[in-house]
C-alpha cells in the first residue's frame, strides 16, 4: 500500500474502522486528559511507602547492617534486611523450569553487582522512607569485581547457539576476497519514561498488585509461587504502561520486597524505583562483541561467513543475547559457522531490550556486508541483492513471505539511492560531510496460542476482555477493530478491557507476538458469539428469521439480515430483545484441543509453548530495509541523522497508522543506539555512573528528522490468523548499521563500536 | 530529601538577612536546588524563597549596557529583542541551554549558581569522596569516568567542568554581577578549584545576586555562541565558545575580539591568549586556526576527555570565522 492509498483509505470511515484501517488510538483521549490511571496513581487507604537501599560495592559480602538510626527515624514502620524480611519460596523461571533453590530472599548478603538491594525501609510517607533509607549503615567485605567484557576470560560456550553448515573456515581461507572485523555494542538500557515499581495489597491470602506489566499471567505465577498461594489468589492490574521495551515482563526482586513488606505489615505498600535504581535493579541490553568474517568471490557472491559472538551475563544469572540470529539467515552462503560465548561480569542479569539478539546481530552482519561491498567496489545495495537468500539458508525452508527485495526497491526509490556518489567523503554541504547508508533488518514471527472473551450485549454494544496489555503499541485499538469487523458492529460500540489478570488469559507481550495472537483469538471468540446469535436467530421461534430458508445471516453496521436481503432486517438490540437475551458471550481460543489444563496454564504463564517460527514447511520473519542520510561536521565529528526512509514488511497491517508509529519508535530508538546510548561503568567500582536521563543520553526531538516509512508487506497466511507478521521489534533492527555505514560513506572512517560519538571521528 | 524550613522573602533586604542564616539556601526557579536536594547533594536547613520579590526580573537593555534582574527567566532574556540585537551571544547561549521547560523556570541569578554535572559530585551515596561536597575527602573523578571533565583550570582537588552556557558569554564581555554592597567581574565571581574546590563563587553569607550588567560594544553586537554537544538539544557542551568581533573599516583586520570557552574548564574560561594573538591580524582561516590553538595553553587531560583539547580550538576557530562572514 502506498502513502497515497493510505490517505485515500483514511477518507472512508468504514475502511478506517475495519481491520487494516488507520483508526487513531482509542485509548488516546484517556491518556491525553489524564483519565488513564497508571499503576502508581492508585489511591489506597493506609498506603505505606518502601524505599530500597542498594549495595555500594560490585562484589563481596555484607558483613553488618546497622538499622538502629533508621528504625527510630520519624514515620518508619519497618527496616527490612536479609535477616528480617519474610522468607519466600523459590519461583520457576519463565520457561516454567522449577527453581534451583527452595527459598528466595530478594535482599542479599552476597553482593554480585553495584546497586543490588541489601535492605529496604518502609515508612508512612515517601519522604520519611527516603530519609530513613539514608540512615541505614552497611558494612562490606569487598572482593575484586569483573567489570565488563574486557575483564573476563573467553567465557562460557553456549553450544545451543552454534550453527554450522559446509566448511566455513576452509571456504573463508580459500575465498579471493575477504573482510573480517570486530563489532561492539555497549550496555544499553530500556529507559522507559515510567519507572519500575508496584503497589501490593494483601487481603487475607489474596494479593492484588498494581504494577506496569508486559505479562500479567506470568508475573502472577511468580508472585503465587513466592508466597505459596494459589495462582487464582493473585490479581495483577496493569491497564496502562508508560513504556516497557522488554523490561516489564517479569516480577523482580524489588517486586518481591514490596509484596513481602505488605504481607508483613498488613498494609498496602508502594515501592517505586528511583531513576538511578532503574539502571541497576533490572537488566538492559547486554554489552556484546562480535567478529564477522566474510569470504566472497570477485563477483561479490558470498562463499563463507564465520561469526563469533560474546555477550556479558551476570555472575548469578544467565542471559544469552543471540548474536547469530540475523547472521545465519540474511544472506545466501554455502558455508557458515556461528558460535557464541557468554562472560559472567558483576552486573544485574541483562534482559530483553527491543529486538534482543536480532538488533546487535544485525549491527555485525550489516556493517560487515557494507565493508565487503567497499572491498569489491560494488554498491552496498547491489551487494545485498547479489546475495539475496531465496530461502532460509539455515532451516533450508521456503520463506512464508519475504518482501525484502521489494523493500530495497521501494526504499531506494523513495530515498533517491541511485543519485549516491559511491566514494567516501565525496558528498558535502559546507562543513558537513554527507553520507548515505543502507542496512537490512529482520525479526522472526513469534507465535503463541491465545484466548479472548467477547460479549455481545442487549444494547448492541460489544466487549472484548483479555489480560493482555497495551503499552502504547495499540492493542486496545486493533482488538476493537477486529471485534467490530467480525461482529458487524461499529467500532464505537466496542469496548476493550485489558490489563487485569482476572480477565481471559494471555501470554507474554514481547517478541512482537501479541497482535497476531490476540487478533486471532478475538476473531475466533467474536465469530463464536456471532454464530451463536445467528443460530438463535434462525432457530428461536420468537425470532423474525425463524423459518427463513437460509443457512446463515449477515450483520453489518449493527443490523442483521438474510444474505439475499429477502427477509426482515432488524438491529442487534431488537433481536436480542426479541430473543430475551441480556448478552451472548463467547470465550474463544486458539489453543490445541489436546492441551491439558496444566498445558493451558503453562501456555499463559511460561514461554515454553511458543511455536517455532520454522515449524512445518515455512520460515516466518518480518523484514525491513533502512536508508539513512547523515551529516558529519568535518571539524567537530558530530553526527546528525538528516533523513531516514525505511521500507518494511510486517505482512498485513491491522492498523497502518499504529504500525507506522511503532516502526518510527523503533527507528528513533535505533538512532539513539547508534549515536548516543551507552551505560558507562566506573571500572574501579563496577558501577554505572550515568544512570539518569540527563547523562544516559536518548535522542531529543531535535535529533530526529522526518522519517518516511513504507509498508511493502502482503498478507502472510502462515504467520497469523489475519495475515500479519511482527511490527514492534522490527523497526530498530538494522538502523544502527545503516547509520554506521552512512558515517563511513561520509567520512571514510569505519566506526565499529557503538555509540558513534564525536571523539571517534575527530 | 531532608526536611527543611521554608521562608519566603518579600524584599531583597529580607533575603539578605535570611541568607546569612547557617544552612540557608536561596530558591528562585528551583531547577538546580530541587535537583540537587533530590540526589542528596544539597541539604539546606532553611530554604529562602526569593521568587516573589518584586522588581528583580527587569530587563533593561540599550546598545551601551544590559542590566538583567536576577529573577528574569532564561527564556525571557533569550527572547528579548534588544538582547538579541545588541548581545546576540547572550541570547544564543541561553536558548541553547537546558530545555524549554527549564528555561521557562530557571532565573538568571540562579543560572550563575548552577553546580557541576560531575557524576561523582552528584552521587554522595556511592561516592563519598568529593572535595566539592566534603573538603579534604578526595576526588572520585580522577582516575574514573572523565569524558565530560575539564582540561583547563583543574587541580589535584577537582576536575569538574563548569556546566553553564550564559556565563561563558558574560565572561567574554566583561560582565559584572551585582551583589548589592559590591559588584565584581563575572570572571572573578567564579573560582577555579585550586585547593578549595568547595568554593565555587566569590559570594559571602548574606549576599544576594540582584542583577548582572553587561557593557555593550561593537564586539557584543557582532557576537555569537557556538555550542558543540553529543545531541542536538538538552545537553551540556562538549566544547563551546562565546566570541565577539570588531573589524577595522577594511572589513578584514581584527580591531577587537573576545573569546571565552565553555565545557572544557572548571570555570567560565576567558581565552585572552587567543584574543591577543588575533588583535590587529587579518581574518584568515589559517591565522585564526593557529591562534585558536592557544585556547588550550596549559590544558591537562584525564584520559577520556582528551578529545576536548582537539575539539575546543576548532570550535573557537569556527565561531570566529563564521562571525567574520556575517555582515
Amino acid at each position: 500500500m502506498t502513502v497515497h492509498d493510505m490517505k485515500h483509505a483514511a477518507s472512508d470511515s468504514a475502511r478506517l474502522e475495519a481491520v487494516g484501517g488507520r483508526l487513531s488510538r482509542v485509548d488516546g483521549p484517556a491518556k491525553i486528559t489524564g483519565a488513564a490511571k497508571y499503576a502508581f496513581e492508585q489511591q489506597l487507604e493506609g498506603l505505606a511507602h518502601a524505599v530500597l537501599v542498594g549495595a555500594t560495592i560490585a562484589a563481596g559480602k555484607v558483613t553488618a547492617i546497622d538499622t538502629r538510626a533508621a528504625e527510630t527515624a520519624p514515620g518508619v514502620l519497618a527496616v527490612l534486611t536479609p535477616g528480617s524480611i519474610m522468607e519466600l519460596k523459590g519461583a520457576s523461571d519463565w520457561f516454567g523450569r522449577p527453581p534451583a533453590e527452595e527459598t528466595y530472599c530478594p535482599l542479599v548478603r552476597e553482593v554480585t553487582f553495584s546497586g543490588q538491594h541489601v535492605a529496604a525501609v518502609v515508612a508512612e510517607t515517601f519522604e520519611q522512607a527516603v530519609a530513613a533509607a539514608a540512615l541505614v549503615k552497611v558494612w562490606y567485605d569487598e572482593t575484586p569485581a569483573i567489570v565488563d567484557l574486557s575483564d573476563g576470560s573467553d567465557g562460557i560456550p553456549i553450544d545451543a547457539m552454534t550453527k554450522e553448515w559446509g566448511d566455513a573456515q576452509a571456504a573463508f581461507a580459500a575465498a579471493p576476497v575477504r573482510v573480517c572485523a570486530a563489532y561492539n555494542t555497549p550496555r544499553e538500557f530500556q529507559a522507559a519514561m515510567e519507572p519500575h515499581g508496584l503497589i501490593a495489597r494483601w487481603e487475607g491470602d489474596a494479593l492484588t498488585i498494581w504494577e506496569p506489566s508486559q505479562w500479567l499471567d506470568g508475573m502472577a505465577r511468580t508472585y503465587a509461587e513466592w508466597f505459596g498461594v494459589p495462582f487464582e489468589n493473585v490479581r495483577l492490574v496493569s491497564p496502562y504502561i508508560g513504556g516497557g521495551f522488554g523490561s516489564k515482563a517479569l516480577a523482580l526482586a524489588h517486586s518481591a520486597v514490596a509484596a513481602a513488606a505488605a504481607k508483613m505489615l498488613g498494609r498496602p505498600v508502594k515501592l517505586v524505583l528511583n531513576r538511578p535504581q532503574n539502571f541497576t535493579s533490572y537488566g538492559g541490553r547486554a554489552a556484546t562483541r562480535q567478529t564477522v568474517a566474510i569470504g566472497a568471490d570477485r563477483e561479490g557472491r558470498i562463499q563463507s561467513i564465520v561469526h563469533r559472538g560474546v555477550n556479558e551475563t551476570a555472575v548469578d544469572g544467565m542471559w544469552v543475547e543471540p548474536l547469530g540470529s540475523v547472521t545465519s539467515i540474511m544472506y545466501a552462503t554455502p558455508n557458515f559457522s556461528s558460535k557464541q560465548n557468554v562472560v559472567r561480569v558483576n552486573t544485574v542479569v541483562p534482559g530483553a531490550k527491543r529486538a534482543p539478539g536480532e538488533n546487535p546481530s544485525a549491527f555485525g552482519i550489516e556493517c560487515a556486508i557494507d565493508e565487503l561491498a567497499y572491498e569489491l567496489g560494488i554498491d552496498p545495495l547491489e551487494m545485498r541483492l547479489i546475495n539475496y537468500a531465496e530461502q532460509d539458508p539455515e532451516a533450508k525452508k521456503a520463506w512464508s513471505t519475504r518482501q525484502l527485495r521489494e523493500a530495497f526497491a521501494a526504499g531506494a526509490e523513495a530515498f533517491g539511492w541511485a543519485k549516491r556518489s559511491p566514494a567516501p567523503r565525496s558528498m558535502r554541504d559546507g562543513h558537513q560531510l554527507i553520507g548515505w547508508g543502507v542496512a537490512a533488518g529482520t525479526y522472526p514471527v513469534r507465535r503463541a496460542y491465545g484466548e479472548a472473551m467477547v460479549k455481545l450485549l442487549a444494547d448492541g454494544s460489544a466487549e472484548v476482555e483479555s489480560s493482555s496489555i497495551d503499552m502504547g503499541q495499540g492493542t486496545y485499538t486493533i482488538l476493537a477493530q477486529t471485534a467490530a469487523e467480525t461482529l458487524g458492529v461499529p467500532v464505537k460500540q466496542v469496548s476493550v478491557k485489558l490489563g487485569d489478570s482476572r480477565l481471559a488469559r494471555a501470554g507474554v507481550t514481547g517478541g512482537s507476538r501479541l497482535a497476531g495472537v490476540m487478533t486471532g483469538a478475538v476473531y475466533k471468540a467474536a465469530g463464536q458469539a456471532l454464530d451463536e446469535l445467528i443460530g438463535l436467530a434462525l432457530s428461536d421461534p420468537r425470532s423474525p428469521f425463524h423459518g427463513l430458508q437460509a443457512n446463515t445471516l449477515v450483520v453489518k453496521d449493527g443490523r442483521i439480515a438474510s444474505p439475499r436481503g429477502d427477509g426482515p432486517e432488524i438491529s442487534i438490540p431488537e433481536l436480542m430483545g426479541t430473543l430475551g437475551r441480556e448478552k451472548i458471550e463467547a470465550k474463544g481460543d486458539t489453543v490445541p484441543a489436546s492441551f491439558t489444563p496444566q498445558q493451558r496454564y503453562n501456555n499463559y504463564t511460561t514461554i515454553a509453548t511458543a511455536i517455532p517460527h520454522t515449524e512445518g514447511d515455512y520460515s516466518r520473519h518480518s523484514w525491513c530495509a533502512h536508508f539513512v542520510e547523515v551529516r558529519v561536521d568535518e571539524d567537530f565529528g558530530t553526527v546528525r541523522v538528516s533523513r531516514v526512509v525505511s521500507a518494511l514488511d510486517s505482512g498485513r497491517l491491522y492498523n497502518p497508522k499504529l504500525a507506522e508509529s511503532q516502526w518510527k519508535g523503533g527507528i528513533i530508538m535505533g538512532i539513539g543506539q547508534a549515536l548516543l546510548e551507552e551505560g558507562i561503568v566506573d571500572r574501579r567500582h563496577g558501577r554505572i555512573v550515568n544512570g539518569n536521563l540527563a547523562d544516559y543520553m536518548l535522542p531529543t526531538n531535535a535529533d530526529i528528522p522526518d522519517i518516511q516509512t513504507i509498508s511493502v508487506g502482503i498478507p502472510d497466511p502462515h504467520s497469523s490468523a489475519l495475515g500479519g507478521k511482527g511490527v514492534g521489534e522490527l523497526g530498530i533492527v538494522g538502523v544502527a548499521p545503516a547509520i554506521a555505514n552512512a558515517v563511513f560513506h561520509a567520512t571514510g572512517k569505519r566506526v565499529r563500536d557503538l555509540p558513534i560519538t564525536l571523539e571517534k571521528l575527530i | 530529601m531532608k526536611d527543611f524550613s521554608y521562608l519566603r522573602a518579600d524584599s531583597v533586604e529580607a533575603a539578605r538577612n535570611a541568607a546569612a542564616l547557617p544552612g540557608a539556601m536561596l530558591l528562585a526557579g528551583g531547577t538546580t536546588l530541587v535537583d540537587l536536594a533530590k540526589c542528596g547533594v544539597a541539604e539546606p536547613s532553611t530554604v529562602i524563597d526569593i521568587s516573589h520579590i518584586e522588581g528583580l526580573n527587569a530587563i533593561d537593555v540599550t546598545a551601551d549596557r544590559a542590566v538583567i534582574g536576577a529573577l528574569a527567566k532564561m527564556s525571557q532574556v533569550a527572547d528579548h529583542a534588544a538582547v538579541k540585537s545588541h548581545f546576540p551571544a547572550v541570547s544564543e547561549a541561553l536558548w541553547q541551554a537546558a530545555s524549554a521547560q527549564l528555561r521557562n523556570m530557571a532565573t538568571i541569578g540562579g543560572n550563575l549558581m548552577q553546580r557541576t554535572r560531575c557524576p561523582y559530585f552528584r552521587d554522595p551515596q556511592n561516592f563519598p569522596a568529593c572535595n566539592k561536597r566534603s573538603p579534604g575527602s578526595g576526588c572520585s573523578a580522577i582516575g574514573g569516568v572523565t569524558r565530560g571533565h575539564a582540561v583547563l583550570g583543574t587541580s589535584e582537588a577537582c576536575i569538574a567542568t563548569y556546566p553553564g552556557d550564559l556565563a561563558i558569554a558574560l565572561v567574554a564581555f566583561d560582565a559584572e554581577v551585582d551583589l548589592g554592597e559590591r559588584k565584581l567581574k563575572v570572571e572573578d565571581f567564579f573560582l577555579a578549584p585550586g585547593a578549595t574546590a568547595e568554593q565555587e563563587h566569590d559570594i559571602r553569607p548574606g549576599e544576594v545576586i540582584t542583577a548582572i550588567e553587561i557593557p555593550g560594544s561593537a564586539a557584543t553586537r557582532r557576537s555569537t555562541y557556538l555550542k558543540i554537544r553529543d545531541r542536538q538539544s538538552y545537553e551540556f557542551a562538549a566544547a563551546s565558545a562565546a566570541v565577539g568581533l570588531e573589524l577595522e573599516s577594511d572589513g578584514r583586520t581584527i580591531r577587537d575580539i573576545r573569546v571565552a570557552l565553555g565545557g572544557v574548564a572548571t570555570k567560565p574560561w576567558r581565552a585572552r591568549a587567543v584574543e591577543e594573538a588575533l588583535k590587529g591580524k587579518s581574518l584568515e582561516e589559517d591565522i585564526v586556526r593557529k591562534a585558536s590553538e592557544l585556547a588550550m595553553e596549559g590544558a591537562v587531560d584525564h584520559g577520556a576527555n582528551h578529545y576536548k583539547i582537539a575539539l575546543a580550538p576548532r570550535v573557537v576557530a569556527r565561531a570566529v570565522l563564521e562571525l567574520g562572514e556575517t555582515a
